[in-house]
């Protein structure tokens, strides 16, 4: 029986290697991808402690949504000043954005 | 059930770490969007319907495409090796394992109380009374972080003049 | 249907997960056979109604009013050479059309056909129909990517941006209806067109939906993505034979299921009076897809900034403003009723 330790050890196993990612990845939309990863994690996380703890409410699902929604604009913010960056700068890898002024 | 769970898990780790692994950025990518897929069916396995198709919405048919839109537009070099592990290799890789170690001993040894599986609410309903009545004010600044987040964007993706 | 084919199952003494398997297979195989068959008979029309437009006299020598020329083309495409470019990213390249099909079939299962005639009654059926029909653009990036040429990139990333953009007022426009119905059921949303269609209580949104529905199956006046005297073919420049076949049939199959989905949204669905359910519904879909017709053989291509324009600071605002007023419709409405009387 599949009960809430498993979905927890794949969220958890998710999240791990969100982690590598981003620890490890020279272009900054590999970190992105590392970062998404990551919450998709704690979704999961979040969803199957609702399903089994208190599965007559939604609460959980709640959570997961207002992060997706927060995730969006994450995505959208960093995509643009990826493009920037690359734009003024020919930048993509994130150890040769070094200096905080131009 | 057990089937699917072990099958969806399975789809959605491969692919994950087919994308860290992978040195094609837009196969990262795309590897990507497939293990999204699969953590949609990991909600449907948990009853969450409504928000597997937030998930294949949002993360499969915006997030992801965005992704690979932005490695588009960001090519340099070779494709081929666009997505190279940095100096810290050795330290990131001991860092995960270390932290799935310690994480999966957590669970193992947790014991989780287990509650008597009542009914789950019509989904879409109680969903929609969470956010419209118990959680608008959060709800509403998510509207707002979002329409920041769209002028943000624009403002600093805009052409330089 | 389906406890028919359970019954006939037991008879050969299988059951169980197997029996499900088998009766899923067969789900499949008649959505196939379903959608082939009407696609044939869009491509034919298609051609029909250009030459009719065009005062041309189109196919017309093989079959009746050359009905089975699409077949005769079907079975050429079949026969031609799979050719691969050498410089292509293989996987992607090779993967590309099988996934452009996968999400245009899954769509077929939640459709109302006809009154009891729909083979999966979803709760969030409008939801997965937005859903599953966004990850078309994947397909179509894979394919505009793995071609390594430059028409097909940029075909493909013109695709993803304009469907991107113009799913945003396709949702919104079905929004007023969703509050209309408080179901997301795509059967619930039929039924309580009973008495009176929804595009008379939403035209507004009707010509949202329309306008944003060319623009998300590609076709003129907004078909920049394959803009043949700019960019060849688009996304699938590179393709031949049997996977250019592919694209096909899907760029079809998602204009059948989304002219399925206009009139189930807007135009009663299967709803009418004396003929049998089925029949009213093929009919409205098939004066739904000559609408479409109508319009791709009418109308210029316009040009890509324009495009974008009229999305983001036209229709966008107006299926806000429409969400708005059908809100404050529904709130303002017994109230006028009190007053009217």
């Amino acid at each position: 029986m599949i009960g809430l330790s498993h979905y927890l050890l794949v969220a958890a196993a998710l999240f791990c290697i969100g982690v590598y990612s981003v620890i490890t990845k020279k272009n900054a939309i590999a970190v992105l991808m590392g970062i998404e990863f990551m919450l998709n994690a704690i979704n999961i996380n979040l969803v199957a402690f609702n399903h089994f703890m208190a599965p007559s409410q939604v609460i959980g699902q709640v959570f997961a949504i207002f992060i997706i929604g927060v995730a969006a604009a994450e995505v959208s913010l960093g995509l643009a000043i990826i493009l920037s960056l690359y734009r003024q700068r020919h930048l993509v890898a994130i150890d040769e954005m070094d200096i905080l002024k131009w | 059930m057990i089937i699917l769970f072990y099958l969806f898990s399975a789809i959605l780790l491969a692919f994950a770490l087919g994308t860290v692994i992978s040195t094609n950025l837009i196969h990262s990518a795309l590897l990507m969007m497939g293990s999204f897929f699969a953590v949609a069916g990991l909600y449907l396995l948990l009853q969450a319907d409504y928000l597997a198709m937030v998930q294949i919405l949002v993360y499969v048919g915006a997030i992801a495409i965005l992704l690979v839109f932005g490695v588009m537009l960001t090519r340099k070099g070779s494709i081929e090796e666009s997505n190279l592990p940095n100096r810290y290799k050795t330290i990131g890789l001991v860092t995960a394992l270390g932290l799935f170690g310690l994480l999966a001993r957590s669970i193992t040894y947790t014991r989780f109380p287990s509650p008597p599986l009542e009914s789950p609410p019509q989904n879409i309903i109680a969903i929609a009374q969470a956010f419209l009545l118990q959680y608008i004010v959060a709800f509403e600044a998510l509207g707002i972080l979002l329409l920041i987040a769209i002028l943000g964007a624009i403002l600093i993706g805009k052409e330089p003049k | 249907m389906t406890q028919f084919l359970f019954n006939f199952l037991a008879l050969l003494h299988i059951t169980g997960i197997i029996a499900d398997v088998i009766v899923i297979l067969c789900y499949f195989v008649f959505i196939l056979l379903f959608i082939i068959i009407n696609v044939m008979f869009i491509v034919w029309l298609e051609r029909r109604m250009s030459a009719f437009f065009q005062e041309r006299l189109g196919p017309n020598r093989v079959g009746p009013f050359g009905l089975l020329q699409s077949v005769v083309d079907a079975v050429k495409l079949l026969g031609k050479e799979v050719i691969r470019p050498t410089a292509t990213d293989k996987w992607v390249f090779l993967l590309a059309p099988a996934i452009c099909f996968v999400p245009a079939l899954l769509l077929y299962p939640i459709l109302p056909f006809g009154k009891g005639l729909v083979l999966v009654n979803l709760n969030i059926g409008l939801l997965y129909f937005v859903a599953i029909s966004s990850t078309t653009t994947i397909s179509i990036i894979m394919a505009g990517w793995g071609s390594n040429n430059k028409y097909s990139l940029l075909g493909g990333m013109r695709t993803v941006a304009q469907m991107i953009s113009y799913e945003i007022p396709l949702i919104f426009s079905m929004i007023g209806i969703i509050m209309l119905v408080g179901s997301l059921n795509l059967v619930d949303i039929v039924n309580a067109q009973a008495r009176l269609w929804f595009i008379h209580v939403q035209p507004l949104a009707f010509m949202i939906f329309l306008i944003a529905s060319i623009a998300e199956l590609n076709r003129a006046p907004f078909d920049l993505p394959e803009a043949e005297q700019e960019l060849v073919a688009g996304y699938h420049t590179e393709y031949s034979g049997m996977q250019f076949a592919f694209f096909y049939l899907a760029e079809y199959a998602n204009l059948f299921s989304l002219s399925i989905l206009g009139v189930t949204l807007f135009l009663g669905g299967y709803q009418g009076p004396f003929f049998p359910s089925w029949i009213w519904f093929i009919g409205k879909v098939y004066a739904m897809i000559m609408v479409y017709m109508w319009i791709r053989w009418t109308l210029p291509r316009i040009r890509m900034d324009k495009m974008m324009k009229l999305n983001w600071k036209f229709l966008i605002p107006l299926s806000l403003f429409n969400i708005l007023a059908t809100g404050f419709m529904i709130k303002a409405w017994p109230t006028i009723q009190q007053w009217m009387r």
